[in-house]
């Protein structure tokens, strides 16, 4: 027999609250569904005031990270029925100012992925085909695609203490898309992502925890692309130190 | 309310407005863009694309092959200039993006990959494994971070156009961050709003796929042309919706039904073709709107197998092998998995048709100009004429970008031509569509969200679906009228400011049942069979005599929505039947 299921929910808006506070909602025994479809019961029949986002329904556009009982998930990916018996805690990403409910400020998110210029600088005299495309191997895309999977979503961020410690750090995803373009055969422009990765907020913030990359759901390795770019800057580093000239 | 002035506006960060952002950027950097999206770019439903983008690109395939195949595809309801333009300029677009760094799946060489594609009379289309929307949206996306110029105005909710002295010159658009309302004015506008699956209950689409720019240009007075033809893609999960791509059938993915037999070799489509040796245009690969056809046959004769979550057939994979999959079908092996908890190497995945794309939508020329001068639109929210009445899959992703490109150019073309914008009475304007927001805030009224949403999709599922007949398609008709009627009388409790999600659903709803009445108008009256629309009353066949034409539906405030039509525009290729299987060429 299936019992009644209960979602704690973190209730907050900016505009009129002082703190949060938890309100509780019983859904319906036969209602089936994901953790999304959860709330938009809850929107519809119990307190049209909820606000979260989300949109694709299928874990590739991002919008829907939020934490259950102390996780960070996305709630389309999350189903009732796997959910364990009792009462659920769901709550906004940690870690990222909250606007409303379980809408988290993604304003910080959008300057780090800007400042560490995540475009592709075109390597000059590439072969090219008919229509002016360039060539790259298999196993130069192979290089990059895992990082290439990052969806921005910030589960990586609800995971990382650094985050919360540390005003103004790239964050995981941030440095994981970046890291993407550095190791891309096509492409030259490390040299203009250097300086904001090796910043003090850059990657030389994170103290290798590696839950980036445990949460990530999309198995995105953030904390090797951080760790990845901590030897390169002590390359550089060293490398200038011995007179063999500074990043390219 | 604020106001801000720009040089141009785009409506919509998906693929079709980032596109066009960028080649306004490339072609006129001192004109200054704002970039206003419902959504962060990077989540709006360019993303859940899966399969991949048309060009031509091998020796032994053809520009000619590409355009007859579209055609052939669009029931001839296809504009043959369009479809010129749009052939042509494919490949390069798709060059483009990998000069921009889209991880283009690749073969051995080194060149980008191409597979086979329902419709396509030879491999053409380039993929980044089954995520090619999602990778294009995100070369995008970070492609325009690049330039300065392109301002992005993030979780902006459009409302009404702002028309003066006959020209488009701004939006009234939420800042939903803090509720507040904003008069963006510009030289000229960019509508890349994408379309309105949402309004159906069984679909593929991402919730913010509301039709909200095409029912802000019906309010404008510009025409919404051949909404009839509503595109059912026939591998979604039950359910949910969630989409499987073409692209399984692509490499060689079969479709059983509920008694083990392939059974679309029954619908034309065969002869039954070897596992693991799919055939061009044949089984598998036959377009869109006659595999989800089947579909209902098949449901209607009980030879669907019964799921938990309704009917379907098998979509089965595992002749693929775990390398193949895991290489070429990662997000719907995930997906199939998270969702239904098959894994396809082992297990067939149980699929069945729901609405995914509209062919229809505001009409545009080739440059993506509208009939309302400084409104260029492009995208899924536009109809240029290349789809006719049944999409070939794979091209709308190459659509958003050549057409994409051109509305943008043509807006910083038309920008350098006209003054800037009145600020005066645009501003008034823009203050009379904010009070009818403001009133939305707390409304008091009579009427539930949720139901009348639940009587929108009901409707449209039951009355204009994969077969439609005349009663039926009235009753829907008079049942939209009167939920658009309910919709007045909404109550909204949520007073606040931030973040109102319960004010935007109530606009998005407005938008729904606007484009809904319009694609019910345009059905009822298309007395014939053609692509997507297939009538079991006295119309069943094509008529080539009386609607080889699309239809347009205008909104206008005193006598309503009206109907016109207009003629299709044909350049060399006369209208023949459709032939697939063992009778295609």
């Amino acid at each position: 027999m299936r019992s009644r299921r209960v979602l704690v929910i973190q209730r907050y808006l900016a505009e009129r609250d002082t703190s949060p506070h938890l309100q509780t909602f019983a859904l319906p025994e036969d209602l089936d569904g994901s953790l999304l479809d959860a709330l938009q019961y809850i929107k519809d029949h119990l307190d049209p005031t909820l606000a979260w986002r989300w949109s694709c329904r299928m874990g590739m556009c991002g919008s829907c990270g939020m934490m259950l009982d102390g996780e960070p998930v996305l709630a389309c990916e999350v189903f009732l029925r796997d959910l364990p018996t009792g009462p659920s805690r769901v709550e906004p990403l940690a870690h990222l100012p909250v606007e409303r409910d379980l809408i988290v400020d993604q304003a910080g998110f959008l300057e780090a992925l800007a400042s560490v210029r995540p475009w592709l600088v075109e390597k000059a005299g590439r072969e090219t085909g008919p229509a002016g495309e360039g060539r790259q191997s298999p196993s130069e895309v192979a290089d990059f695609l895992g990082l290439s999977q990052c969806i921005n979503c910030l589960l990586c961020y609800a995971a990382c203490p650094q985050v919360a410690l540390t005003p103004g750090f790239l964050g995981p995803a941030a440095v994981a898309v970046a890291h993407r373009y550095d190791l891309d055969s096509r492409d030259v422009g490390d040299g203009g992502r250097a300086p904001a990765l090796q910043a003090d907020v850059g990657v030389w913030s994170c103290t290798v925890v590696g839950e980036c990359s445990t949460v990530c759901p999309k198995s995105v390795d953030p904390a090797a692309a951080i760790q990845q770019q901590k030897v390169r800057g002590l390359t550089d580093w060293m490398r200038g130190l011995l007179g063999f000239g500074g990043p390219a | 309310m604020r106001t801000e002035r720009h040089d141009i506006l785009i409506l919509g960060g998906g693929g079709a407005g980032l596109r066009a952002a960028l080649a306004i950027a490339e072609c006129a950097p001192d004109l200054s863009i704002r970039l206003a999206s419902k959504v962060y770019p990077m989540r709006s439903h360019t993303v859940a694309a899966e399969g991949g983008a048309a060009g031509v690109a091998r020796q032994d395939d053809s520009l000619d092959l590409h355009f007859r195949d579209t055609i052939a595809g669009g029931d001839w309801l296809c504009d043959q200039d369009a479809v010129q333009h749009f052939v042509e300029h494919a490949t390069g677009e798709l060059a483009q993006l990998e000069r921009w760094g889209c991880p283009w799946t690749r073969d051995p060489n080194g060149a980008a990959a191409v597979r086979r594609f329902g419709g396509m009379s030879s491999p053409r289309t380039w993929f980044a494994a089954d995520k090619t929307g999602f990778h294009i949206l995100h070369t995008l996306f970070q492609t325009s971070l690049r330039f300065p110029q392109i301002v992005r105005a993030d979780e902006f909710f459009c409302v009404e156009l702002l028309v003066h002295e006959g020209r488009c010159q701004g939006v009234l658009a939420i800042e939903q961050r803090t509720g507040e309302l904003v008069a963006m004015l510009a030289r000229a506008v960019v509508l890349a709003t994408g379309g309105a699956g949402r309004i159906y209950r069984h679909n593929t689409n991402s919730g913010i796929v509301t039709g909200d720019g095409m029912a802000m240009a019906l309010r404008a007075g510009v025409g919404l042309r051949d909404l009839e033809f509503v595109q059912y893609h026939p591998t979604t999960l039950p359910g949910s919706g969630v989409l499987i791509t073409e692209a399984a059938r692509g490499e060689g993915g079969l479709l059983v039904n509920g008694e083990g037999r392939r059974y679309l070799q029954d619908y034309g489509l065969g002869p039954e073709t070897s596992p693991g040796a799919p055939r061009p245009k044949t089984m598998e690969l036959g377009p869109r709107d006659r595999l989800s056809q089947a579909f209902w046959h098949e449901q209607q004769a009980g030879r669907t197998a019964i799921t938990e979550q309704g009917p379907a057939v098998w979509l089965d994979l595992r002749h693929l092998g775990r390398s193949h999959l895991d290489a070429r079908l990662p997000l719907i092996c995930e997906l199939a998995r998270v969702h239904v908890g098959v894994d396809p190497s082992t297990g067939a995945i149980p699929v069945r048709p729901a609405a995914h794309y509209s062919m229809g939508g505001v009409a545009t020329r080739i440059s993506g100009a509208t009939s309302l001068p400084g409104l260029f639109a492009a995208g899924e929210v536009a109809s240029v004429g290349l789809h006719g009445a049944n999409r070939l899959g794979s091209n709308s992703l190459a659509e958003l970008l050549v057409f994409g490109g051109n509305a943008g150019r043509a807006a910083a073309a038309f920008a350098r031509e006209v003054g800037e914008p009145p600020i005066h009475p645009l501003r008034e304007q823009a203050r009379d569509h904010a009070v009818a927001v403001e009133a939305l805030r707390g409304k008091a009224g009579t009427e539930r969200l949720v139901d009348v949403r639940q009587g929108l999709v009901g409707e449209m599922d039951e009355a204009f679906g994969i077969y439609r007949d005349g009663q039926r398609m009235r009753q829907g008709l008079d049942a939209l009228t009167e939920l658009a009627e309910r919709a007045e009388h909404l109550a909204l409790e949520d007073t606040t400011r931030m973040y109102n999600t319960q004010i935007t659903a109530a606009l998005e709803l407005r938008a729904g049942l606007q484009v809904a009445i319009s694609l019910a108008t345009a059905a009822l009256a298309r007395e014939e069979s053609r692509g997507a629309h297939q009538r079991l009353d006295a119309f069943q066949s094509r008529d080539d005599g009386r609607f080889l034409c699309h239809s347009l539906v205008r909104y206008l405030p005193d006598s309503g929505y009206q109907l016109t039509w207009e003629p299709v525009t044909i350049t060399r290729y006369m209208p023949a039947e459709r032939r697939y299987g063992g009778e295609a060429s």
